[in-house]
């Protein structure tokens, strides 16, 4: 029999970014760190998340945005999200998510808004994601 | 010498097969009309006879079969996701050798229950969930599968969490539980149910279809035509222990109901600059179009081409066109027998049979611009660099015109999103032995490797 079930994420990197190194380091951390980890890889529609999440009854959905574009392409899918039956499901997005010299706080508040749990600035490290999933899924005191 | 009979009870006709095992050689072939309503062995005589009347009265140590009759294995699936269990259930019952009747995906509904208990499938596979994912939908689907009256045995290859529940709300059908047909998000595993599937097609549906009379005959083996065909065209390609194979291949079966294109492939991007979407696909894939069939199905050929194209490639006029696809709508047994207008529009059905079940099959292949430059995304398998073409079915053996219908099978620079074989050698299947060399592999696989490799019609290259 299985024992306890590990917390399921489904990562990847949105749209058109073909940003393939960081998503390999998250994939490896997070492993490390004891999720399931269900990797889509790079070009991933918001569809493809939603798929992988429902099938794997996935705890939260982390999102990449390498190449600035991040804002259009998050658009919408926490509605998505609802239609297909992930009611609450905890997005989290990271990276170079918008163009420019942009004051983070609002970044992060017009990400809020459409309805992502985290948004971490580039230069994240894992270790700050991790210890926010832990959060997010509730795993204070689990040893994972 | 030891000599095997090879059956193949199809919709139509019993082919029969007789093969020498030491000598390694097609002692000969006949065949006669199926009598599945009747008595399944009338038919069967009718063949032996005909056979002895080539080769003689002849002792066999043993006797193979395969049948597509009463309609082959007809199987309705349901999975969660359409693009991953669904799909994955629908792969894994094609490679079977089924013929899908039914795709369902998420929850079932009444209406759909309605629809299954109509279509009266001989198997029901019901899959949903990764191994530790989602249970809820198997779970539902095996509750309402349950208010059916127990008519088909059910094969559960989904979330193994759910699998023993899924049994008990089963209480009172044959059910079957195999290993998840997608454990992990985007790996296939459909070979342990693949093979469930083939043995109740044996031990029960055999039964149930007639066959059984005729198995007082038979040694063991019986598998659904399909499957033996599949077996045929794996072996062809990847060899065995002492035969080597001829290679990456693709196969193309053009009957008078439906097309069937196999692919004997990786397919997998070739390219470092191209991302794969979707789900890996089989090494070994299947694929049938229903609607695509030299008679019965002669209309899907016509709506899928075009009319235009169809009396372009024939040289006949549109309105020739409708009115000669009619004609073979209403008397599907018609064969051109020296009638040249017939026999024209034969030649453009093919090719456009040939064309669209093939284009349905391989992957597809587009272009996107991204920040680092262009990019490509590949969907399904990349056949581009398969250099063999297997073809089969009678308006591609009874042509003196093989190579250029069997070259529609190949890479259109019209059409360069549609990732098929840039040039290849073709290869007719002009006895149509491919079924009984598939039944003949489970025991024997280097003579029916050696047989093929000899029988099989070289037809030149095409590109």
């Amino acid at each position: 029999m299985e024992n306890r079930r590990k917390k399921v994420l489904v990562i990847g990197v949105i749209g058109a970014d073909v940003h393939a190194v960081g998503n390999k380091i998250l994939y490896h951390a997070f492993t490390d760190a004891g999720f399931e980890v269900i990797n889509l890889g790079v070009m991933v529609s918001q569809e493809e998340y939603i798929a992988a999440a429902i099938e794997s009854d996935a705890d939260a959905i982390v999102v990449s945005s390498l190449y600035g574009q991040g804002e259009l392409d998050c658009r919408g899918m926490r509605e998505k999200c609802e239609e297909a039956g992930l009611k609450g499901i905890p997005l989290v997005v990271g990276g170079n998510i918008v163009i420019g010299k942009q004051r983070f706080e609002d970044v992060e508040q017009r990400f809020r808004a459409m309805g992502f749990d985290r948004v971490f600035p580039p230069g994240t490290a894992p270790e700050t994601t991790i210890a926010a999933l832990r959060e997010l899924l509730h795993m204070d005191g689990e040893a994972v | 010498m030891s000599a095997v009979l090879l059956i193949d009870f199809g919709s139509t006709y019993t082919k029969l097969t007789a093969v020498d095992v030491e000598t390694e050689r097609l002692l000969g072939t006949a065949s006669a009309y199926t009598t599945v309503t009747t008595d399944i062995n009338e038919g069967l005589e009718a063949a032996r006879r005909r056979l002895e009347e080539e080769i003689g009265h002849r002792h066999f140590d043993a006797c193979y079969a395969c049948s597509s009759a009463a309609g082959g294995l007809r199987m309705v699936t349901s999975g969660l996701v359409p693009e991953l269990t669904g799909e994955a259930a629908r792969l894994a019952s094609l490679g079977a050798g089924a013929k899908v009747v039914g795709v369902y995906a998420f929850e079932l509904t009444e209406d759909d229950l309605e629809e299954i208990a109509a279509a009266q499938p001989d198997i029901f596979l019901l899959v949903g969930g990764t191994d530790g994912g989602n249970t809820a939908c198997i779970l539902h689907n095996a509750q309402m599968l349950s208010r059916l009256r127990p008519a088909f045995p059910i094969v559960v290859a989904g979330n193994r969490t759910a699998a023993r529940q899924c049994q008990r709300l089963l209480a009172g059908w044959e059910v079957y539980l195999c290993p998840n047909v997608m454990p992990k998000f985007g790996v296939l595993h459909i070979e342990p149910t693949q093979k469930q599937i083939r043995e109740i097609f044996l031990s029960r549906i055999i039964q149930a279809k007639g066959l059984s009379r005729a198995q007082s005959l038979l040694s063991d083996i019986l598998m659904p035509t399909p499957s033996a065909v599949l077996q045929a065209v794996e072996l062809l390609a990847q060899g065995c222990e002492g035969e080597e194979g001829i290679g990456e291949l693709v196969a193309v079966d053009v009957g008078g109901a439906t097309t069937d294109v196999y692919s004997v492939a990786d397919g997998m991007p070739q390219e470092m600059n191209t991302v794969y979407k979707g789900l890996p696909e089989p090494y070994a894939k299947r694929t049938v179009e229903g609607d695509i069939g030299m008679r019965y199905s002669v209309q899907g050929i016509v709506e899928a081409a075009g009319l235009s194209r169809v009396g372009a490639l024939s040289g006949l006029t549109p309105q020739r066109v409708e009115q000669l696809t009619a004609q073979l709508r209403q008397y599907p047994d018609c064969v051109p027998a020296g009638d040249g207008e017939l026999e024209q529009l034969d030649f453009a059905l093919a090719s456009c049979a040939v064309e669209e079940a093939v284009r349905r099959h391989a992957g597809t292949i587009s272009e996107t611009y991204t920040m680092m430059g262009r990019t490509f995304v590949q969907e399904g398998k990349n056949l581009t660099g398969v250099r063999q073409i297997v073809v089969t079915g009678g308006s591609l053996i009874h042509t003196g015109r093989t190579a250029e219908i069997a070259a529609r099978a190949l890479y259109d620079p019209a059409h360069p999103e549609s990732l098929r074989p840039k040039t290849a050698e073709i290869w007719v299947d002009q006895k149509y032995i491919l079924a009984a060399m598939g039944l003949l592999a489970s025991r024997y696989p280097q003579t029916a490797l050696r047989i093929m490799k000899k029988e099989l019609r070289h037809h030149g290259y095409s590109e």
